[in-house]
Protein backbone atom coordinates (compact mmCIF):
# COMPACT_ATOMS: atom_id res chain seq x y z
CA UNK A 1 0.00 0.00 0.00
CA UNK A 2 1.16 3.50 -0.78
CA UNK A 3 0.18 4.82 2.64
CA UNK A 4 2.32 2.31 4.54
CA UNK A 5 5.55 3.31 2.80
CA UNK A 6 6.91 5.12 5.86
CA UNK A 7 7.44 1.86 7.76
CA UNK A 8 9.56 0.15 5.11
CA UNK A 9 13.33 0.27 4.98
CA UNK A 10 13.46 0.05 1.17
CA UNK A 11 11.60 3.35 0.74
CA UNK A 12 14.27 5.31 2.53
CA UNK A 13 17.12 3.44 0.87
CA UNK A 14 15.73 4.15 -2.59
CA UNK A 15 15.21 7.83 -1.76
CA UNK A 16 18.80 7.96 -0.54
CA UNK A 17 20.02 6.30 -3.73
CA UNK A 18 17.99 8.79 -5.77
CA UNK A 19 19.50 11.77 -3.96
CA UNK A 20 22.98 10.28 -4.45
CA UNK A 21 22.38 9.76 -8.19
CA UNK A 22 20.97 13.28 -8.53
CA UNK A 23 24.10 14.65 -6.88
CA UNK A 24 26.36 12.71 -9.24
CA UNK A 25 24.36 13.88 -12.25
CA UNK A 26 24.62 17.49 -11.06
CA UNK A 27 28.36 17.17 -10.41
CA UNK A 28 28.91 15.97 -13.97
CA UNK A 29 26.43 18.37 -15.53
CA UNK A 30 27.05 21.73 -13.87
CA UNK A 31 29.80 23.96 -15.09
CA UNK A 32 29.69 26.55 -12.34
CA UNK A 33 31.45 25.90 -9.05
CA UNK A 34 28.41 26.83 -6.94
CA UNK A 35 26.27 24.34 -8.87
CA UNK A 36 28.83 21.63 -8.15
CA UNK A 37 28.78 22.57 -4.45
CA UNK A 38 24.98 22.24 -4.41
CA UNK A 39 25.25 18.79 -6.02
CA UNK A 40 27.82 17.78 -3.41
CA UNK A 41 25.36 18.70 -0.68
CA UNK A 42 22.81 16.41 -2.35
CA UNK A 43 25.30 13.53 -2.26
CA UNK A 44 25.93 14.06 1.46
CA UNK A 45 22.19 14.25 2.06
CA UNK A 46 21.64 10.91 0.33
CA UNK A 47 24.27 9.31 2.56
CA UNK A 48 22.60 10.80 5.65
CA UNK A 49 19.18 9.46 4.70
CA UNK A 50 20.69 6.00 4.21
CA UNK A 51 22.38 6.04 7.61
CA UNK A 52 19.26 7.28 9.37
CA UNK A 53 17.16 4.53 7.75
CA UNK A 54 19.59 1.81 8.87
CA UNK A 55 19.65 3.43 12.30
CA UNK A 56 15.87 3.26 12.61
CA UNK A 57 15.33 -0.24 11.29
CA UNK A 58 18.48 -2.30 11.87
CA UNK A 59 20.66 -0.78 14.59
CA UNK A 60 20.44 -2.05 18.16
CA UNK A 61 21.41 1.39 19.53
CA UNK A 62 19.24 4.07 17.87
CA UNK A 63 21.45 6.95 19.02
CA UNK A 64 24.46 6.00 16.88
CA UNK A 65 22.96 6.91 13.53
CA UNK A 66 21.56 10.19 14.82
CA UNK A 67 24.96 11.22 16.14
CA UNK A 68 26.62 10.17 12.89
CA UNK A 69 24.16 12.28 10.93
CA UNK A 70 24.78 15.25 13.22
CA UNK A 71 28.51 14.92 12.54
CA UNK A 72 27.85 14.73 8.79
CA UNK A 73 25.91 17.99 9.12
CA UNK A 74 28.79 19.64 10.95
CA UNK A 75 31.30 18.47 8.33
CA UNK A 76 28.99 19.60 5.51
CA UNK A 77 28.60 23.05 7.06
CA UNK A 78 32.37 23.42 7.41
CA UNK A 79 32.85 22.19 3.84
CA UNK A 80 30.27 24.64 2.49
CA UNK A 81 31.89 27.57 4.32
CA UNK A 82 35.37 26.73 3.02
CA UNK A 83 34.14 25.99 -0.52
CA UNK A 84 32.18 29.24 -0.71
CA UNK A 85 35.13 31.34 0.39
CA UNK A 86 37.35 29.53 -2.14
CA UNK A 87 34.71 30.30 -4.79
CA UNK A 88 34.77 33.97 -3.79
CA UNK A 89 38.56 34.03 -4.00
CA UNK A 90 38.41 32.38 -7.44
CA UNK A 91 35.82 34.91 -8.59
CA UNK A 92 38.05 37.79 -7.50
CA UNK A 93 40.93 36.46 -9.56
CA UNK A 94 39.12 35.20 -12.65
CA UNK A 95 35.84 37.20 -12.68
CA UNK A 96 34.15 33.87 -13.33
CA UNK A 97 32.98 30.79 -11.46
CA UNK A 98 32.92 28.55 -14.51
CA UNK A 99 35.06 25.49 -13.87
CA UNK A 100 36.34 25.51 -17.46
CA UNK A 101 37.78 29.01 -17.12
CA UNK A 102 40.16 27.96 -14.36
CA UNK A 103 42.95 26.83 -16.64
CA UNK A 104 45.94 28.78 -15.42
CA UNK A 105 48.49 27.27 -13.17
CA UNK A 106 50.24 29.78 -10.93
CA UNK A 107 47.30 32.21 -11.33
CA UNK B 1 -7.10 2.56 0.55
CA UNK B 2 -9.73 5.27 0.28
CA UNK B 3 -11.50 4.24 3.44
CA UNK B 4 -8.47 4.36 5.73
CA UNK B 5 -7.38 7.74 4.39
CA UNK B 6 -9.14 9.52 7.22
CA UNK B 7 -7.48 7.60 10.03
CA UNK B 8 -4.33 8.84 11.74
CA UNK B 9 -2.15 6.38 9.83
CA UNK B 10 -3.75 7.38 6.54
CA UNK B 11 -3.07 11.06 7.10
CA UNK B 12 0.50 10.29 8.19
CA UNK B 13 0.91 8.32 4.97
CA UNK B 14 -0.29 11.26 2.92
CA UNK B 15 2.15 13.59 4.71
CA UNK B 16 4.92 11.08 4.07
CA UNK B 17 4.11 10.99 0.35
CA UNK B 18 4.21 14.80 0.32
CA UNK B 19 7.66 14.71 1.97
CA UNK B 20 8.90 12.24 -0.65
CA UNK B 21 7.53 14.50 -3.39
CA UNK B 22 9.28 17.54 -1.85
CA UNK B 23 12.58 15.65 -1.61
CA UNK B 24 12.52 14.24 -5.13
CA UNK B 25 11.15 17.40 -6.74
CA UNK B 26 13.57 19.64 -4.88
CA UNK B 27 16.52 17.48 -5.92
CA UNK B 28 15.41 17.54 -9.56
CA UNK B 29 15.01 21.33 -9.48
CA UNK B 30 18.40 21.71 -7.79
CA UNK B 31 20.26 19.84 -10.52
CA UNK B 32 18.22 20.94 -13.54
CA UNK B 33 17.54 24.64 -12.96
CA UNK B 34 19.12 27.10 -15.36
CA UNK B 35 19.79 29.79 -12.77
CA UNK B 36 21.76 29.27 -9.59
CA UNK B 37 19.18 30.97 -7.35
CA UNK B 38 16.57 28.46 -8.48
CA UNK B 39 19.00 25.63 -7.77
CA UNK B 40 19.42 26.91 -4.21
CA UNK B 41 15.65 27.12 -3.80
CA UNK B 42 15.30 23.54 -4.99
CA UNK B 43 18.01 22.53 -2.54
CA UNK B 44 16.10 24.17 0.33
CA UNK B 45 12.91 22.34 -0.71
CA UNK B 46 14.81 19.06 -0.91
CA UNK B 47 16.28 19.55 2.58
CA UNK B 48 12.84 20.36 3.97
CA UNK B 49 11.59 17.05 2.59
CA UNK B 50 14.60 15.22 4.05
CA UNK B 51 13.85 16.80 7.45
CA UNK B 52 10.33 15.38 7.17
CA UNK B 53 11.78 11.94 6.41
CA UNK B 54 13.96 12.21 9.53
CA UNK B 55 10.85 13.00 11.53
CA UNK B 56 9.26 9.82 10.24
CA UNK B 57 12.41 7.95 11.27
CA UNK B 58 11.80 8.79 14.96
CA UNK B 59 14.45 11.51 15.08
CA UNK B 60 12.77 14.90 15.62
CA UNK B 61 16.00 16.44 16.91
CA UNK B 62 17.91 15.56 13.74
CA UNK B 63 14.98 16.88 11.69
CA UNK B 64 15.16 20.18 13.56
CA UNK B 65 18.94 20.38 13.04
CA UNK B 66 18.46 19.64 9.33
CA UNK B 67 16.12 22.62 9.02
CA UNK B 68 18.33 24.84 11.16
CA UNK B 69 21.72 24.01 9.63
CA UNK B 70 20.95 23.14 6.01
CA UNK B 71 17.91 25.26 5.19
CA UNK B 72 18.78 28.05 7.59
CA UNK B 73 22.55 28.31 7.29
CA UNK B 74 23.97 26.46 4.27
CA UNK B 75 21.34 27.60 1.77
CA UNK B 76 21.52 31.20 2.95
CA UNK B 77 25.33 31.11 2.71
CA UNK B 78 25.06 29.79 -0.85
CA UNK B 79 22.60 32.58 -1.70
CA UNK B 80 25.12 35.12 -0.38
CA UNK B 81 27.84 33.56 -2.54
CA UNK B 82 25.55 33.73 -5.58
CA UNK B 83 25.00 37.42 -4.84
CA UNK B 84 28.72 38.13 -4.47
CA UNK B 85 29.94 36.01 -7.38
CA UNK B 86 27.12 36.49 -9.86
CA UNK B 87 28.13 35.14 -13.25
CA UNK B 88 28.01 37.95 -15.78
CA UNK B 89 25.94 36.30 -18.46
CA UNK B 90 23.39 33.54 -18.30
CA UNK B 91 25.06 31.28 -20.81
CA UNK B 92 28.21 31.07 -18.71
CA UNK B 93 26.26 29.03 -16.16
CA UNK B 94 24.92 26.83 -18.94
CA UNK B 95 25.12 23.10 -18.88
CA UNK B 96 27.11 20.69 -20.93
CA UNK B 97 25.19 20.01 -24.08
CA UNK B 98 24.64 16.95 -26.21
CA UNK B 99 27.01 14.12 -25.53
CA UNK B 100 28.09 15.37 -22.10
CA UNK B 101 24.51 15.59 -20.83
CA UNK B 102 23.72 12.14 -22.19
CA UNK B 103 26.78 10.62 -20.51
CA UNK B 104 25.91 12.34 -17.23
CA UNK B 105 22.40 10.93 -17.30
CA UNK B 106 23.74 7.46 -18.14
CA UNK B 107 26.29 7.56 -15.30
CA UNK B 108 23.79 8.78 -12.71
CA UNK B 109 21.16 6.34 -13.95
CA UNK B 110 23.57 3.41 -13.64
CA UNK B 111 24.44 4.44 -10.09
CA UNK B 112 20.76 4.68 -9.17
CA UNK B 113 19.80 1.40 -10.81
CA UNK B 114 22.73 -0.40 -9.20
CA UNK B 115 21.99 0.89 -5.70
CA UNK B 116 18.28 0.12 -6.15
CA UNK B 117 19.04 -3.43 -7.23
CA UNK B 118 21.30 -3.95 -4.23
CA UNK B 119 18.59 -2.54 -1.96
CA UNK B 120 15.85 -4.77 -3.30
CA UNK B 121 17.79 -8.00 -3.61
CA UNK B 122 19.63 -7.84 -0.29
CA UNK B 123 18.31 -9.60 2.75
CA UNK B 124 18.58 -7.22 5.68
CA UNK B 125 18.86 -9.09 8.97
CA UNK B 126 16.13 -8.21 11.42
CA UNK B 127 16.93 -5.64 14.06
CA UNK B 128 18.19 -6.76 17.41
CA UNK B 129 16.18 -5.56 20.37
CA UNK B 130 16.90 -1.84 20.77
CA UNK B 131 18.76 -0.94 23.94
CA UNK B 132 17.06 2.47 24.19
CA UNK B 133 14.53 4.62 22.40
CA UNK B 134 16.96 7.01 20.73
CA UNK B 135 15.41 10.02 22.45
CA UNK B 136 17.10 13.39 22.72
CA UNK B 137 18.28 12.72 26.28
CA UNK B 138 19.98 9.49 25.23
CA UNK B 139 21.53 11.16 22.19
CA UNK B 140 22.94 13.87 24.46
CA UNK B 141 24.23 11.34 26.97
CA UNK B 142 26.16 9.29 24.44
CA UNK B 143 27.37 12.47 22.72
CA UNK B 144 28.95 13.51 26.01
CA UNK B 145 30.28 10.08 27.03
CA UNK B 146 30.97 7.59 24.23
CA UNK B 147 31.52 10.14 21.46
CA UNK B 148 33.03 12.98 23.47
CA UNK B 149 36.35 12.81 21.58
CA UNK B 150 34.60 13.12 18.22
CA UNK B 151 32.52 15.96 19.64
CA UNK B 152 35.64 17.90 20.62
CA UNK B 153 37.27 17.07 17.31
CA UNK B 154 34.38 18.46 15.27
CA UNK B 155 34.48 21.66 17.32
CA UNK B 156 38.12 22.07 16.29
CA UNK B 157 37.18 21.34 12.66
CA UNK B 158 34.49 24.01 12.74
CA UNK B 159 36.84 26.52 14.35
CA UNK B 160 39.48 25.88 11.68
CA UNK B 161 36.82 26.17 8.97
CA UNK B 162 35.65 29.55 10.30
CA UNK B 163 39.20 30.91 10.49
CA UNK B 164 40.04 29.47 7.08
CA UNK B 165 36.95 31.02 5.50
CA UNK B 166 37.82 34.39 7.00
CA UNK B 167 41.42 34.19 5.76
CA UNK B 168 40.40 33.13 2.25
CA UNK B 169 37.65 35.74 1.82
CA UNK B 170 39.37 38.54 3.72
CA UNK B 171 40.68 40.93 1.01
CA UNK B 172 37.12 41.99 0.15
CA UNK B 173 35.30 42.02 -3.12
CA UNK B 174 36.51 45.42 -4.36
CA UNK B 175 40.23 44.66 -4.34
CA UNK B 176 40.47 43.86 -8.05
Amino acid sequence: MMLALSSQLNTYLIIGAFLFACGIYGLLQHRSLIGMLISGELVLSGASVNLMAFNRFLAPDPTVGQIFTLFIMGIAAAEAAIALSIILAVYRNYQSIDAEDLQDLKG
Amino acid sequence: MAQNLLTLEGLAGVVFLAMIAATVGGALVAVNAKRLVRSVTGLALCFTGVAGLYYFLNSPFVALMEMLIYVGAVCVAIVFAVMLAEPRSEDKVGKESGLGALLSIIAAGLVFIGLRKVTITSHWPAAAKPVNHGSLIEVGNSLMTTYSLVFELISVVLLVAIIGALVLAHPGRDKK
